[in-house]
């Protein structure tokens, strides 16, 4: 009986226990949330968003230049990583023999696993010493190239839930494996893929690393992608580690910015496939 | 008319026979070029640090003194400190992780567990930068005001414990870790437990076994390859993270025994003087670092693969 009711005890404790483990660990999320809102929420203003940054010791001014200067990057790292991410899932879905198909997707997994500041210092190599500065398109290049397995590896598992009757309907009615692939199997993957694509960018929106040695920073704003641009992150890493309480002020509203970009194309994509998911 | 039908038929089948090579080599093409790049990515960082490699050899893992000023290059404080910050992160993360995984996986109903899960995919997305300003500015002055003073009127005895307190250092960069590593082991965890069969649950509930007996000693040990391919992914990420851990670690190129201690990590340590670097050989030592930690993420990542992949294929059905 006492041992009976010591398994029962030991139950309900340890069952317990991974029920609050599971409310700390979205909790966190809610602090981060809180606090960001918070803080982030009392200095945000419309300068933050139109105007420049102010030199140093006086109050005011805003990160127009990193807001756009992100936007920039990213449309960079989009123009090269998602033709590139989305080609290689068509290939591993629909034409490559398994087991190229297998090496491959295992290359994508260590490519996504590379930390993205070693990206940066291959970026480096690549393009910043041969042009011999700083530039937007470098740093654009750097957050492509941690784009493509992202898009590569969801937007397969995305293409691989089409059922394979749709295909065998579509040769079956004279059609190529071109034909089929292009116009049977993509378009019906691609909402999805466009969400995984969203997903993907809203990842290196907030990526830093990559870009403190290739797209560098910039005070100004930065015409065209050939000289170095701010970006909203790499603002909040060099506002938040200085120390004049008004930088630390933008810092926060710069946070609550990219989170709130961030979080809504995660949000919206988790939407879409939610929807997708109930439907089909 | 007649002679024409056979030509067109012909044509149309050669178009069709081009357009399906076309699809076929271009997509190839490009999944070439990606495997091109990570072969690329280790070559650069192979020959940008070769001048490095061959003045310090193995020894720089060891060399304790980085003074660039002096023209001393040794990565072991670099290399202690993201030992010891993926170390504390994984004591953290892998409890309270495989706990939450657990209780989504099998306790939480559906409709819970799918928001919760939510949650946790969303904690991932939060973007390191973003971890580092809320250390910075909440996590460092609790640890400085409460946390560390606490632990060492407790454990003040032990040189994990001892010593002055900054609130930046390696317990703090531990902890930030933690929170950044854990949707990764909470998300991977609760997918392999959901691929364990059915009827190992029932049979074991069938015996007599309480829900939690049945966890422990049926459903964890059944998936217990994937949980640690979830770890070990999780480790890859603490391993290679910079930006938060740049902001709590307190940059000290020096080995301290106190986990109190501002210290540096190897991701830091590139972030934060690649670009003030000024002569060849200490970027040379810099890529260096950076060589050893895409070895060392490579290797962790690759086996974490296909431990993944092995309990996926062993699972099959639910």
């Amino acid at each position: 009986m006492t041992r009976n009711r010591r398994r029962r005890v030991t139950n309900t404790v340890m069952l317990g226990l991974t029920a609050c483990a599971a409310l700390a660990a979205t909790s966190i999320l809610f602090l981060i949330l809180a606090y960001l809102i918070v803080k982030g929420g009392a200095s945000i203003n419309v300068a933050f968003f139109t105007q420049l940054p102010r030199p140093v010791g006086e109050v005011g001014g805003g990160m127009g230049n990193a807001i756009v200067g992100s936007a920039k990057l990213i449309a960079i790292a989009a123009c090269l990583g998602l033709p590139l991410g989305f080609a290689t899932a068509v290939y591993l879905s629909e034409f490559a023999p398994p087991r190229v198909a297998s090496a491959i997707r295992y290359v994508l997994d260590l490519l996504n696993g590379v930390p993205s500041i070693v990206i940066g210092i291959f970026v480096y190599a690549l393009l910043v010493i041969p042009m011999r500065h700083f530039s937007t398109v470098a740093g654009g290049v750097a957050l492509g190239l941690i784009i493509i397995p992202v898009v590569g590896r969801s937007a397969e598992e995305f293409l691989r839930t089409i059922p394979s009757s749709w295909r065998e309907a579509s040769l079956a009615l004279g059609a190529t494996r071109a034909t089929t692939v292009f116009r049977v199997v993509v378009p019906a993957a691609l909402p999805a893929m466009v969400t995984a694509a969203m997903l993907a960018l809203a990842r290196v929106a907030g990526e830093t690393a990559p870009l403190l040695f290739t797209a560098l920073n910039n005070r100004f704003w930065s015409p065209g992608i050939n000289q170095p641009t701010a970006s909203l992150p790499v603002m909040i890493f060099t506002y938040a580690i200085s120390p004049y309480p008004d930088w630390h002020r933008q810092a926060w509203a710069a946070g609550l910015v990219l989170l709130a970009l961030v979080l809504a194309a995660n949000v919206a994509a988790g939407l879409v496939l939610w929807k997708r998911m109930g439907a089909g | 008319m007649d002679a024409a039908v056979p030509i067109l038929r012909r044509r149309r089948a050669l178009q069709a026979r081009v357009g399906d090579l076309l699809g076929h080599w271009v997509t190839a093409m490009c999944a070439a070029v990606v495997v091109a790049i990570t072969v690329l990515i280790a070559y650069e960082l192979w020959s940008s640090s070769a001048m490095a490699r061959r003045l310090f050899g193995f020894a720089f893992l060891f060399e304790q003194h980085w003074d660039p000023v002096a023209g001393r290059f040794g990565a072991a404080p670099f290399v202690y400190g993201t030992l010891v910050t993926s170390a504390l992160a994984l004591l953290f993360a892998v409890p309270l992780g495989l706990g939450a995984a657990i209780f989504l996986a099998e306790l939480a109903p559906p409709r819970l567990s799918r928001s919760l899960g939510l949650g946790v995919e969303l904690l991932a997305g939060v973007p390191s930068v973003i971890y580092g300003l809320v250390g910075l500015a909440v996590l460092v002055p609790i640890m400085r005001e409460w946390v560390e003073p606490g632990l060492q009127a407790i454990a003040g005895f032990l040189p994990l414990f001892s010593g002055p307190i900054y609130g930046v250092g390696y317990l703090t960069a531990g902890l930030v870790l933690a929170a950044m590593v854990l949707p990764f082991i909470v998300s991977v965890g609760r997918e392999v437990l959901l691929a364990v069969p059915r009827d190992q649950r029932e049979a074991a509930l069938a015996l007599g076994a309480t829900r939690w007996e049945t966890i422990a000693h049926v459903v964890v040990p059944y998936a217990r390859v994937g949980l640690l391919g979830g770890i070990m992914l999780a480790l890859g990420r603490a391993l290679g993270e910079t930006m938060a851990v740049t902001m709590v670690i307190g940059s000290r190129p020096e080995i301290a025994l106190s986990l109190f201690a501002p210290g540096h990590s190897m991701a830091a340590v590139i972030a934060n003087e690649f670009t003030e670097a000024a002569d060849e050989l200490y970027l040379q030592a810099l890529v260096e670092i950076g060589l050893v930690l895409f070895g060392v993420t490579m290797a962790v990542n690759g086996l974490a693969r296909l431990m993944i992949a092995r309990i996926r294929r062993a699972g099959g059905g639910r």
